[in-house]
């Protein structure tokens, strides 16, 4: 029997590929997020890829009433139920040196949201005994560095909370893969200048299906970033303090 | 949304373009996209020359573009967004058994792609171009969305497909796909040995998918000998080929010298044995040999390289053979060279198919390569054949009339939607296709 994908932040474009890839294994795909005339071509596309059922629900990391409804949905699923976790959002930093606001949204939708989102479903999970939840976080919550701390910390944040989370779930036989992915080709970085190891999103997509098979705990996408954050997380403060990196 | 400032060439690397370019992920972002700032579109840049390029300006990379919208699985009817790969369109489908109706030499050209080439494949001669196959099209216009189906707003169909982008950005488009009975192909190959014995074998094959390689770098008695490749599709069980080989640099100028150009040819033409044989071969390995290896344009060098490729009508052949024995003598020819029957199917103004014979050969970038096409085109426009805008990067404006007779009506409907030129890229400036008459 495959699984169900629920994919929040299915606008993102490593969500899309995820999803396609999942849908050509023969998943069915739940897209939650906010565009939703674009979700539903990415809906059909998985239809007509392989997947037995696609769908697609409106889910808005800031607004917590937008979670019962999905969570509802996959109660009523008859399979092995996943979550996906994509939501994230990074204003440039010199934006919000400017306006201190802007870290709450950030906060919110890189790590509270989603937090509170699998805070809520964890008993369903827990009770199912089965399945598995993917949080994609990031190489910028590894260490708060001078161009993106905040997202970089609400990555932390998030990578702090799915550790917990794995510890809770590993109880009941669910697994939780912490995705740290490096800099992805995405509508998101396009116009970036100088992006280390750029990774087509296809490929982070296809590294964390085989971290899901594999019940692998944490992985760094592409591989050539975890020797990378091996070596900065390791410099010593006093030094990483002067670097501009 | 973000410009990013790139430079980028086409296939052939010959001619490159320095400008911003944009690659919407949704709808809604290419629609503002081309509210605020029109800007010609382009795909995976399969075109050889400047087709896909628009120096000092702006484009819209489609290439995320890419769902499938819709599929009849009665009909074969699909929708698609426009950036989607003809290969992927392929691999989503085949195992269903539909095929793309038509398949370029590539399969990574984009469906828009092939809709703004008219492209053609190796059914040409039997169910014509891809545009023959396109149902409606979606185009974006500043002003929003506007459909063409070959009935209804018919002229701006017929100056869309075949129509270098100059319509503006294409959405979407419907696709009527073609029923296989398997994802595998039946391939008979048979050694030719010369030229006359080539176009009596293409007259005469009446194989759903035919082409034939061709020895430019043979001379005399052997000119035009080469391979005829016939093909239908199967069912059947094998194993599909390793692909994604890559070219990891520019090769030494020595690659394709023609010492080794004819020594490969003389192998190659001898691998299929005399008698003739039929292979099975999985799907894309017929369709789209060289994709196996990722980057192949590489093996030119930096220089680049040109294909010069052109139809004439059957009545011309004599002078096709002609043109062949110029190249054989020039010594300059790459491996890579297709001789092909065209049916009359086409489906825009400016389509480069006719009924006739299509010849495609690459050259390195030289100079005396250079001068050797300028003369091939020549003899082209004298016997009112036609070369291929795909593939073209040298050319300039002097025959494109009497190569191209619709192309006062297709530049009527052009400037119509698009009269302030926002879509004009480097090739339409070259061969000022879009000047007033």
């Amino acid at each position: 029997m495959n699984a169900t994908w629920i994919i929040l932040g299915g606008t993102s474009t490593i969500a899309r590929s995820f999803a396609r890839k999942a849908a050509e294994r023969g998943d069915s795909i739940i897209l939650a997020g906010r565009d939703m005339d674009d979700m539903k071509l990415t809906a059909a596309d998985c239809a007509h890829r392989g997947a037995p059922n696609a769908e697609t629900v409106a889910f808005d990391a800031r607004n917590a009433e937008s979670f019962a409804p999905i969570i509802e949905t996959a109660a009523g699923l008859d399979c092995t139920v996943n979550v996906a976790v994509f939501v994230g959002s990074m204003p440039p930093q010199e934006e919000i040196d400017l306006d201190p606001s802007l870290i709450d949204g950030v906060i919110v939708d890189s790590f509270t949201g989603p937090a509170r989102f699998l805070t809520a479903i964890a008993p369903l999970l827990e009770e199912r005994g089965t399945g598995c939840v993917v949080g994609v976080g990031s190489v910028a919550g590894d260490r708060g560095r001078l161009g993106n701390y905040v997202y970089g910390a609400s990555k932390a944040g998030f990578h702090a909370y799915l550790s917990g989370l794995r510890n809770r779930l590993g109880r009941s036989g669910v697994h939780v893969v912490t995705v740290k992915p490096g800099t992805v080709d995405t509508a998101m970085t396009w116009g970036m200048d100088g992006l280390p190891f750029l990774a087509q999103p296809e490929k982070v997509a296809d590294d964390i299906l085989r971290a899901v098979d594999k019940k692998k705990n944490v992985i760094y996408t592409p591989f050539i970033w975890w020797p990378v954050m091996t070596v900065i997380k390791s410099i010593p403060e006093f030094i990483f303090k002067k670097l501009k990196i | 949304m973000s410009w990013k400032e790139a430079e980028y060439t086409g296939w052939g690397r010959v001619l490159t373009a320095q400008g911003e370019l944009a690659r919407p992920e949704r709808a809604s972002t290419l629609a503002k996209l081309v509210a605020e700032a029109p800007a010609p579109a382009i795909g995976r840049r399969r075109s050889y020359g400047d087709a896909c390029l628009n120096n000092k300006g702006r484009a819209i990379d489609m290439t995320r573009m890419d769902r499938v919208l819709s599929f009849d699985e009665e009909t074969g009817l699909v929708e698609v967004e426009a950036g989607l790969e003809i290969g992927k369109l392929l691999k989503i489908f085949a195992p269903a058994g539909w095929l793309p109706p038509v398949m370029p030499g590539t399969g990574f050209a984009t469906v828009g792609g092939a809709i703004a080439m008219d492209v053609h494949g190796k059914n040409h001669h039997g169910v014509g171009s891809f545009g023959c196959h396109v149902e409606a099209l979606t185009l974006l216009t500043p002003t929003g969305l506007k459909k063409a189906t070959p009935s209804k707003n018919k002229e701006l169909f017929k100056a869309t497909v075949g129509g270098l982008g100059q319509t503006g950005p294409i959405l979407s488009a419907e696709i009527r796909m073609l029923k296989a009975k398997g994802d595998v192909m039946v391939v008979t190959e048979r050694r030719v040995e010369g030229w006359d014995e080539f176009l009596t074998l293409l007259d005469g094959s009446d194989a759903t998918y035919s082409v034939g390689w061709i020895d430019a770098t043979a001379r005399g008695a052997s000119l035009g000998r080469g391979i005829l490749e016939e093909a239908e599709t199967g069912g059947g069980l094998i194993p599909a080929a390793k692909r994604g080989k890559k070219i990891p640099m520019d090769a030494p100028s020595f690659t394709l010298s023609p010492s080794v150009v004819r020594a490969f040819n003389a192998a190659y033409w001898r691998r299929v044995p005399a008698r003739g044989r039929t292979v099975v071969k999985p799907i894309d390995d017929f369709f789209f040999p060289l994709d196996k290896i990722h980057d192949w344009n590489r093996l030119y060098g930096k220089r680049g390289f040109h294909q010069f490729q052109c139809v004439v009508p059957i009545s011309a052949a004599g002078q096709l053979r002609s043109m062949l024995e110029k190249i054989a003598n020039s010594g300059l020819a790459s491996p890579l060279a297709v001789l092909k029957r065209m049916g009359p199917g086409r489906a825009g103004h400016m389509s480069f198919p006719m009924e006739g014979y299509t010849l495609a050969v690459d050259f390195p970038n030289r100079p005396d390569a250079v001068r050797l096409i300028t003369e091939l085109e020549d003899l082209t426009a004298s016997v009112a054949g036609r070369i291929y805008f795909a593939k073209d990067a040298l050319s300039g404006p002097e025959r494109i009339d009497q190569m191209y007779p619709e192309h006062a009506n297709w530049l009527k409907a052009v400037t119509k939607i698009d009269p302030d030129g926002a879509y004009i890229t480097d090739l339409v400036r070259r061969l000022k296709l879009r000047a007033p008459k």
